[in-house]
């Protein structure tokens, strides 16, 4: 036998594909007798997401196979929102779809350029409710009871001990360092977020969703993307996740609404990655269009479904839940 | 010289910093959905054998370190240098003292050991695993006793002292762990 034909298997032992399978049935039965519309939207399109750290791979839309470098450059999602939210703007009060979603340069036990994503949006949800959906599907799907809420300053709170929204930059920078932080040289020690993302990363979600799933709510207004900001004595992003085993399985939002801040928020991404010396991302969308005509008040929320299938079976790498991870893809 | 950026990272990389060489032996690729790429990485300094923690950024970059490693054996000492021989080039490096540490312990003529070359220079060197030696001195053995348990200080042929069992004599031949530096058998008496 040689080398290659030893290796055409799939790194995930048949139980955990058979569980992936259930669990799939078990997603869309979830959403179908809530009565969401199941959706297809196209995976391929002029728009994108444009987010400082979301990379979407391109594709040239050759005519002329003879010269495959011209024609328009389209864009893999990053996850179906744009799509979604503009049959939400037509109309629609309820869908959900599950699709594939593509993310350039992500790569990890936890990460893979290609991966399956379930996403709904439902009309009339605010925060409240778009948690509620989202602990219904987890209880679904993972039974481990109903999930502890609990609001990002306070997860910072109870881990390191500082507020979030209001340490000072240098003062975050000093508690990541004592608790063992080693920034290589060319780390921005003014970039707040950054050092918020490390403490997330390494001191407070590895204390969430165990016993039962955490869902996070109300992140900094600077990390909003496309949630709503409420503005209280400090503005937060009506922004969820959900947690079990640690893991990251969900992000939510209840979803702006404004199509002039989703113009400004667009323009401010794209201008911090050309900052970093990113490719810049299309400032036009047809959802913005959309969104000018108006757009409903909804939440929305997207989870990765690999990961669900990962905690679900136990497991601690993607590649023991996909059939074929992009190394062997 | 190569630049590895963070989209290469991965375990086995060897890697400089501040001028020395390190082997990431350690590489977690984190990210929040809507934050930051890290990468933790660990490294080990091929130089010093300390530990470095370091988390970069996505887009940051560190360069390639040219590091070597090749088969060679000991000539001999001169004072304060130990001079090797390249197995197979025969060209000759030479470490001080103090990047030998305490493997001189075993460094006898003709020795076959590993050395790693960093840019071409030799930074440090490993003896095989087993070295047999030749006893120089020690009380003389006491007979019939076979116990491996009680042990006496011997002195080798490359002036280190060892502890061997009490039934060895001066001209047997003894095999060490190098790693750990204690006697294993006699070889030949």
């Amino acid at each position: 036998m040689t080398d290659q034909s030893a290796d055409f298997g799939s790194g995930a032992s048949w139980e955990r594909l058979k569980q992936r399978a259930e669990l799939l049935r078990c997603v869309r039965a979830f959403f179908d007798q809530r009565g969401f519309l199941e959706v297809e939207t196209p995976l391929l399109s002029h728009d994108s997401v444009v987010d400082l750290h979301l990379d979407p791979l391109s594709v040239r839309l050759f005519d002329d196979p003879r010269m495959p470098e011209e024609g328009a450059l389209l864009w893999l999602q990053t996850s179906p929102e744009f799509g979604m939210k503009r049959l939400l703007a037509d109309g629609a009060t309820a869908i959900y779809q599950i699709t594939r979603a593509f993310r350039g340069g992500e790569r990890g036990p936890r990460h893979n350029p290609e991966f399956t994503m379930v996403e709904w949006y439902r009309v009339g949800d605010g925060l409240q409710a778009g948690m509620q959906l989202l602990d219904e599907l987890a209880q679904a799907t993972l039974v481990r009871g109903p999930a502890e809420r609990i609001s990002y300053a306070e997860a910072f709170q109870r881990t390191v001990g500082i507020d979030p929204h209001q340490t000072a930059v240098e003062e975050l920078a000093d508690v990541a360092q004592q608790l063992g932080f080693h920034p290589s040289p060319a780390w921005d020690a003014q970039d707040r977020d950054a050092w918020l993302d490390w403490l997330l990363v390494s001191q407070v979600e590895p204390t969430l969703g165990h016993g039962r799933p955490t869902i996070v709510f109300d992140y900094p207004a600077s990390q909003a993307a496309l949630a709503k900001v409420r503005h209280e004595l400090v503005p937060v992003a009506e922004r969820f996740e959900l947690y079990v085993d640690s893991v990251e399985l969900a992000n939510g939002y209840h979803e702006l609404t404004d199509p002039q801040a989703l113009q400004i928020r667009t323009q401010q991404a794209n201008a911090a990655r050309r900052a970093e010396g990113k490719f810049s991302l299309p400032n036009e969308s047809r959802l913005l269009s959309a969104m000018r005509g108006g757009f409903p008040a909804c939440s929305g929320c997207a989870l990765g479904f690999d990961r669900l299938v990962m905690v679900a079976s136990g497991a601690s790498d993607l590649s023991e839940v996909m059939a074929f991870t992009i190394e062997r893809a | 010289m190569a630049v590895y950026k963070t989209s290469d990272f991965r375990k086995g990389l060897k890697v400089q910093i501040d001028g020395e060489p390190y082997l990431m032996f350690e590489m977690n690729f984190v990210k929040p959905g809507k934050g930051n790429a890290l990468y933790k990485c660990r490294l080990r300094n091929l130089i010093r054998n300390t530990i470095l923690d370091r988390t970069y950024k996505g887009g940051d970059s560190l360069e390639s370190a040219d590091v070597e490693e090749i088969d060679v054996q000991f000539l001999y000492r001169q004072v304060d240098t130990f001079v090797f021989m390249d197995s197979s080039t025969y060209e000759q490096y030479e470490l001080s003292a103090d990047q030998v540490g305490d493997a001189w312990r075993y460094l006898k003529e003709n020795l076959k050991c590993s050395m790693v070359l960093f840019n071409g220079n030799p930074i440090t060197m490993t003896p095989p695993n087993h070295v047999e030696m030749k006893i120089e001195f020690c009380d003389p053995g006491a007979k019939g006793d076979t116990a491996t348990n009680v042990t006496k200080p011997v002195k080798v042929e490359t002036g280190a002292e060892f502890q061997a069992p009490i039934f060895i004599n001066m001209g047997d031949v003894i095999k060490i762990d190098t790693r750990t530096g204690e006697y294993v058998e006699r070889v030949r008496s």
